[in-house]
């Protein structure tokens, strides 16, 4: 039984749990983001790039049954580390339940800064891109 | 050499003494914006508190305050850079403003089809999109004076690209991204020789050199006030009175008018011709106070404070393994960029906040510069005369566990 969007939240939030300074808790988001594998080079098109980050960022997304797929990549590892939370949060489920989450888990891990509105962070472009693409899906 | 305490200029600095993540603040992003001393932020809430009032219209008590207020900073910023007179000291709302202003009047009224524009690969994109804007509407050329790999103008592909086409120079007295002192002064000569106009820039070099527009014969100085320890939002277009007189307005309204009628209006002499509407008045009052404070040093030795910051940091700094320092030029004001193999600057520059340290990192709104050297951008640490040598110690160290975490 797959988990639900929730419960890999709360799964994420226990891990965090577990470091009490942030140098441990980057470090694992770094590792994170150093394990998560690589795109594809024919899915790093200017197409699947994330406008408003730093660094670049490609998401690619596929339907497999009613399931949305996400994949993605950074040339930032902090960027990556968290892109690979947002995937082991969002991917493999409906779209509906993509465009429903709410990703309480950032914030509770310590990584809201991440979703300031400043330009160069990208964290919330790829939450609003994610949801974009689950919304084009259920559309279709 | 008169010494500086810094442990007493840094008391001024009310924003400098905070702990940012739990460590003490490190301000090294200078050249983005400097801080403001406290008599800046008095003088703000001064005029607020006591003179508020609309300048030029009115004749009651608190207008006359506020006009006078207003007017002098105009005259003090004459003195700084040594203009002929305060009525070329046009306020605009920053280094940008400055620039769209002469792109849309002096170049409106002076570029024809086929006449250059040279700007340097070294530019801010405040220094090239305003005249690729007004480019592209009159048919005119923007050539681009070269860099070499430290940095450095290449003076030779300048003198080539120099033609009776050139119409305008307009080149930066110091680089933002490498810090890059230009010879301005040489240049600025053999534009003149070739019957162009120059301008200046100044945004990076107000707050570290000293700038005489006459002696250097400019014919056109921006700059912004906050990197000057001045309020945000607010610059000065400084221009020679025949081209300021000569060059037609630039935004319609109250102000800026003789007279109005539907017929036809008439337009106000310099400076209030190019300054439509009810202005920033406040932040141009309290301008003042950041200009009195640094006249209250001698810039030589705020400067060279700096320089020995530089000195150091590029010491420390080299020899970290697989560090790279972009721009190499001799004449640099304290601004380093660097590049660390296989990391992005953007992880540096998140997780040395995580120390308290903050550094701009990205491509500093110079693409093409980037593009130059094959960078996608680079860490950027810029210092001012409050920084001290135990940060640049702490911020070597900081970057140390930074490249461990990453590698
Ligand atoms: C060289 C240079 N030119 C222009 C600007 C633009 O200044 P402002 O944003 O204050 O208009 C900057 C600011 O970063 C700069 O460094």
């Amino acid at each position: 039984m797959a988990y639900s969007i929730q419960e890999t939240q709360n799964e994420l939030i226990e891990e965090f749990g577990l470091f009490d300074d942030w140098a441990d808790k980057y470090e694992y988001l770094i590792d994170l983001g150093k394990k998560l594998p690589s795109l594809s080079e024919a899915f790093k098109t200017e197409e699947n790039v994330i406008k408003g980050c730093q660094s670049r960022v490609w998401l690619h997304a596929e339907k497999q049954g009613d399931h949305l797929v996400f994949e993605a990549d950074s040339e930032a590892v902090i960027v990556k580390g968290l892109i690979s939370m947002l995937i082991r949060v969002l991917s493999n489920h409906t779209a509906e339940e993509i465009m429903k989450a709410d990703l309480y888990f950032i914030d509770q891990i310590g990584m809201s800064q991440h979703l300031a509105q400043t330009r160069s962070n990208g964290l919330l472009s790829m939450v609003k891109q994610m949801k974009n693409y689950a919304l084009a899906f259920s559309a279709k | 050499m008169m010494t500086l305490d810094i442990h007493k200029i840094r008391q001024d600095f009310p924003v400098l003494d905070q702990r940012v993540n739990g460590s003490p603040l490190i301000y090294f992003d200078n050249a983005a914006t400097t801080q403001k001393p406290s008599v800046v932020m008095e003088a703000l809430s001064h005029y607020y508190k006591t003179d508020n009032a609309n300048i030029h219209r009115g004749l009651h008590t608190l207008a006359e305050r506020a006009t006078a207020a207003y007017e002098l900073t105009r005259t003090k910023i004459k003195e700084f850079i040594h203009a002929p007179s305060s009525d070329q000291i046009i306020f605009t709302a920053g280094t940008t403003g400055s620039i769209n202003l002469v792109a849309q009047t002096f170049g409106r009224a002076n570029f024809s089809k086929g006449d250059k524009i040279l700007i340097s690969n070294l530019e801010h994109h405040s220094n090239i999109v305003p005249w690729q804007m007004i480019a592209e509407e009159k048919g005119a050329i923007i050539e681009v004076i070269p860099v070499d790999d430290r940095g450095v103008l290449d003076l030779e592909a300048y003198r080539n690209l120099l033609d009776s086409r050139v119409k305008l120079v307009a080149v930066n007295h110091v680089s933002n991204a490498i810090g890059t002192i230009n010879p301005i002064a040489e240049m600025i000569q053999l534009a003149h020789a070739h019957g162009a106009k120059v301008l200046i820039d100044g945004a990076q070099s107000i707050a570290h050199l000293d700038v005489d527009v006459q002696k250097l014969d400019i014919d056109f100085f921006a700059f912004s006030a906050h990197k000057l320890f001045g309020p945000t939002g607010l610059g000065v277009l400084y221009g020679k009175r025949e081209l300021l007189d000569s060059m037609p307005p630039y935004q319609g309204g109250g102000e800026m008018i003789k007279e109005v009628s539907f017929e036809g209006t008439t337009y106000n002499e310099l400076p209030y011709k190019f300054e439509a509407g009810t202005p920033n008045i406040a932040d141009v009052i309290a301008f003042s106070a950041a200009i009195d404070y640094v006249n209250g040093f001698s810039k030589e030795a705020l400067f060279q404070q700096e320089l020995a910051l530089l000195a150091y940091a590029t010491e420390q700094l080299s020899v970290i393994p697989g560090l790279r320092i972009v721009g190499t030029a001799a004449d640099k004001i304290a601004v380093i960029s660097f590049v660390i193999d296989g990391l992005h600057p953007q992880d540096i520059g998140v997780l040395l906040d995580k120390f308290g340290i903050a550094i701009r990192t990205g491509h500093h709104c110079v693409q093409p510069l980037m593009k130059r050297y094959g960078l996608v951008g680079t860490c950027r640490a810029s210092f001012a005369f409050y920084n001290t040598f135990e940060e640049i110690d702490l911020f070597v160290k900081a970057l140390g566990r930074t490249i461990n975490m990453l590698q």
